[in-house]
């Protein structure tokens, strides 16, 4: 019992000193994404100088550019400016779209932020019910079956499986539109504001593109929901049988409640906390995913742009979009620790 | 019919496992009415697993038999699922060993404390909270209204065993069983705990089945004492009697306690023969 | 009759002896247990012979393969449908898909190994040397890891095939300088166990080098751990080759890698769908065994997870 004031300034401080950790981690951490892919861009083949004057430049022009862009300053001088620019979101010029890449990517990462978020939010309305009866059944055929879902998810090549969705969801049973965001009917007719479709179409009160928007994205989303429900219903799974397995429990059935509130309402209480961890983390996996996912979807996204890029050697789009995906990869890694740290009581204070 | 509030006659738990069939309680009896018994042995007796058989808290792989296992004249081997879970935390409650565990950590301790009772009884809210503070204050909490919001790691270890001792008993049950409810706690909070229960107990004239390893404790406490040994009851007397016990087990968990100014060498060593487990 | 019979209880009651007399006898009881428990596991088992059959495959595709995989029919057999001459069907360049596919399973069991030959060794030495050395060193080492672990794989795998060129080696150091940082983390919490045990207090004071010690007596502790979980692992390399050949940046045509078969098979999805749905079967088939293995071995490893 000590005294109040006291114990809530501890509390703060402590709660300072992980948010100082945090930012500490994720500026080291950030520093290293862009030192690797400095890297990349030094020992990639193409010489970045004749990439921006063309190869028939003459010599002239090209000693002109070297020295514009720094290339003619030692290593480490021109790592400073790389980074310099690169936390200013300067990547340099998109030689195939030829525009600055940051423009490029705002434009394009909408697209991926609404795919990964509906598939995230399948994967969890599948996953959680699934490792929840899984772990209160254990070891009965539900839970071996969720099991060998879970494991043939972490199994699959999502690619191939996107390829025989649309032929099978799309091709022959036409329940789904094809490839792509929005039919060729609305591309021109509608204005997103906020760049996520759905949501737009829900602000503008446009229920036909709302419908048609829909039924381009719930394929791709469903798939790579799938990925996301096989890890978080295993995770969800062995955090409960964890749960379950604690004193509180036994104290909770003395008290006389039902098994339905006992799992839902403490033991999955409970999981929740570091369940908030592995949602992030499979959110930060399925951006990742979105890479081979939107190739097969046509889906105008970060990933699909990133495989332009990278088909047509266009360096500096390649690389920016490493940067940022890898940023918000890096991100919610960090975030996850941080949430679990705050929504946990225990930690708290 | 007899009056006693509980009866237990020839109980046996068995576990199967892999490698066979363990046999945690092998015939244990004995009966109880509005008093207090406690139920002494080694970890590994069967002494929590009679407390959680008549909680009906068994692991569910477990296998549970009787002759006869009676709460106030009701057959609980045979009362459905659904009507045993209603007579728990109303009419039969149990306290656990340590807080730290037994207490939901993401649970405000008012919020669990109401839940108990809004499981049992159709109460508002408003009074729900009424109740539990005044609940709190009669486990001595002097500040219930602050308790109330705290979360369990937030308190001290008698003051989450004060809570769970609140939370078990706001639905006014007529049976209780402590399993250990003071092994867990520093010495000198053991004895405000248990002076807490021992006043709740009377107030309310409820049965106490009290388990626990500290066979003085437990003859200063209550008022019988059953003596078990690895899943068998070896001995049963008064509280008042144990200095005459007969059982050699008995008197050898008797020796285990220094006494003040007592010879301790050699330092006696429990003795276990396999007869008595016979 | 009965002799053999007896013979054989003699050897499992000798195994399973709470009271080893040697050394051997208590280590060979002891895999012999894990193996029972493993064994238990039916689905470990398909795993473990969905990997043997890989191996085998590999190894006998010569004789195993019943057209040339990289040669097809151009005139006769293009994009021709599953039958009993071409079981899975043939491509756009009248190759028999099953030959390529069973051809590809080389190539997949040559990117796992190499990778794990490549990464194992590195987190083994950065984890061993940080978990020994402790410090200053440590803490760096254990940053670089971190920033390693908290990349995402495929992208970072992505730029460096960009940079590097496409084509398997590039992808397969690629994949490796990814994989590395969960074996760092593995090595340093084995040493960290060991590091302080008085078997190594013993080596010290008999003199031998910090290098010495991390080589003979440390990193051999770290070994099983090690295996398990770069078992684990397989399943991911395997699937994120498979992605990078999808995209071109893998195995080169006419390898017959089963990713860039599918991006091959892509455009006849519609009309032929077989061109790219077998190889795909074949690396969900693969992944798998890999993933019901390693699941089975963490549970057999592992007692406290198997319950009763």
């Amino acid at each position: 019992m000590t005294n109040e004031p006291g114990r809530r300034r501890k509390k703060a401080s402590a709660l300072a000193l992980a948010l100082l950790r945090f930012v500490f981690i994720a500026a080291v951490t950030f520093l290293g994404l862009i030192a690797v892919t400095f890297f990349i861009g030094r020992v990639m083949p193409i010489d970045p100088v004749l990439a921006i004057v063309g190869d028939r430049a003459p010599a002239s022009v090209v000693a002109a550019a070297r020295q514009q862009y720094g290339f003619d300053l030692p290593v480490w001088q021109q790592f400073l400016l790389y980074v310099q620019k690169a936390v200013q979101g300067d990547f340099g010029t998109s030689v195939l779209s030829t525009y600055p890449v940051m423009q490029d990517i705002r434009r394009v990462f909408p697209a991926t932020l609404e795919l990964a978020t509906v598939g995230t939010l399948i994967g969890l309305l599948f996953g959680i019910p699934l490792g929840v009866l899984a772990a209160v059944k254990r070891g009965s055929f539900l839970d071996q079956a969720v099991r060998v879902i879970g494991l043939i998810g972490y199994s699959m090549p999502i690619f191939w499986l996107g390829l025989l969705g649309l032929l099978v969801f799309y091709a022959r049973l036409g329940w789904v539109e094809g490839p792509g965001r929005i039919g060729i009917a609305y591309e021109y007719t509608f204005t997103p504001v906020t760049g996520l479709y759905l949501l737009d179409a829900i602000i503008q009160r446009d229920w036909s593109v709302f419908r048609d928007v829909f039924s381009h994205i719930i394929l791709p989303a469903s798939l790579l929901g799938y990925i996301s429900m096989a890890y978080i219903s295993r995770m969800t799974r062995s955090f409960m049988l964890n749960e379950l397995a604690q004193e509180y429990v036994v104290a909770a059935r003395a008290k006389g409640l039902s098994e339905a509130r006992i799992i839902w309402g403490h033991a999955l209480r409970n999981a929740a906390v570091p369940l908030v961890t592995v949602i992030a983390l499979s959110y930060a996996t399925l951006l990742e995913g979105s890479v081979l996912t939107e190739t097969v979807f046509s889906w105008p996204g970060i990933g699909l742009y990133l495989t332009n890029s990278l088909q047509n050697a266009d360096m500096n789009a390649v690389l920016g979009a490493t940067i940022v995906i890898g940023a918000v990869f890096i991100a919610l890694n960090l975030l996850s620790d941080l949430l679990y740290q705050l929504l946990d009581p225990r930690t708290r204070s | 019919m007899s009056g006693n509030l509980l009866e237990v006659d020839n109980l046996k738990v068995r576990f199967p496992t892999r490698t066979g069939v363990i046999e945690a309680v092998r015939g244990v009896s004995f009966s109880l009415g509005r008093e207090r018994l406690g139920i002494v042995g080694e970890s590994g007796s069967g002494k929590s697993q009679t407390g959680r058989a008549i909680m009906g808290l068994t692991d569910p792989r477990a296998e549970v038999t009787a002759d006869r296992l009676e709460f106030d004249g009701i057959d609980l081997l045979s009362l459905p699922a659904r009507e045993r879970r209603a007579l728990r935390g109303k009419r039969v409650a149990m306290i656990l060993q340590d807080p730290k565990y037994s207490l939901d950590p993401v649970i405000s301790i008012g919020r669990q404390i109401v839940e108990t009772l809004r499981t049992h009884e159709k109460v508002s809210k408003a009074e729900a909270r009424e109740r539990a503070l005044d609940m709190l204050a009669a486990v001595q909490i002097r500040d219930p209204k602050r308790v109330f919001d705290l979360y369990p790691h937030e308190v001290s270890g008698g003051m989450g065993q004060r809570a769970m001792i609140a939370m078990m008993l706001i639905a006014g049950p007529e049976l209780l069983i402590a399993d250990e409810p003071t092994s867990a706690l520093d010495v000198t909070v053991q004895l405000d705990v248990l002076a807490i229960l021992d006043r709740l107990v009377a107030e309310r004239g409820m049965g106490l089945v009290f388990i626990s390893h500290d066979l003085r404790l437990v003859s200063s406490f209550c008022d019988r004492v059953v003596v078990m040994y690895a899943g068998r009851v070896v001995e049963q007397l008064p509280a008042s009697e144990l200095a005459n016990a007969q059982h050699p087990y008995t008197q050898g968990l008797l020796d285990c306690m220094p006494k003040i100014g007592a010879d301790r060498h050699p330092l006696p060593v429990l003795a276990r023969k396999a007869e008595w487990a016979a | 009759m009965s002799a053999p019979d007896i013979s054989e209880m003699g050897w499992r009651e000798w195994l399973l002896s709470e009271r080893p007399q040697s050394r051997s006898q208590a280590r060979l009881g002891r895999a012999y247990m894990t193996w029972r428990r493993f064994t238990a596991n039916q689905l470990a088992v398909i795993g473990l012979f969905i990997i043997l059959a890989l191996v085998f495959v590999a190894i006998f595709a010569g004789l195993l393969a019943p057209y040339s995989p990289v040669v097809g029919d151009l005139r006769g057999a293009r994009l021709l449908p599953p039958d009993w001459a071409h079981w899975m069907g043939t491509d756009d360049q009248g190759r028999d898909i099953l030959s390529r596919v069973i051809y590809g399973s080389r190539l997949t069991l040559y990117v796992i190994v190499l990778v794990a030959l490549i990464a194992a060794p590195i987190g083994l030495i950065v984890g061993t040397v940080a978990g020994y050395a402790g410090g200053w060193t440590d803490a760096i080492l254990m940053r670089i890891t971190d920033i390693f672990l908290a990349f995402p794989k495929l992208i970072l795998a992505l730029a460096f095939v960009a940079a590097l060129g496409p084509g398997i080696e590039n992808a397969i150091i690629a994949i490796a300088i990814t994989s590395w940082p969960p074996y760092a983390r593995i090595a340093r919490a084995e040493t960290l166990m060991v590091r302080n045990s008085d078997y190594i207090k013993a080596v010290e004071i008999m003199g031998a080098s910090p290098g010495r010690i991390i080589m003979r007596h440390i990193m051999p502790m770290c070994i099983s751990s090690l295996i398990v979980r770069v078992t684990l692992d397989m399943a991911g390399i395997i699937i994120i080759a498979a992605g990078l050949g999808f995209l071109g940046l893998g195995a080169q045509p006419p390898l017959p890698e089963w990713g860039a078969m599918i991006a091959s098979g892509r455009r006849f999805i519609l009309d032929q769908w077989w061109v790219a749905a077998m190889p795909g079967m074949a690396i969900l088939v693969v992944s798998l065994g890999f993933n019901l293995l390693g699941d089975g071995l963490r549970d057999a490893l592992d007692p406290r997870s198997s319950g009763q």
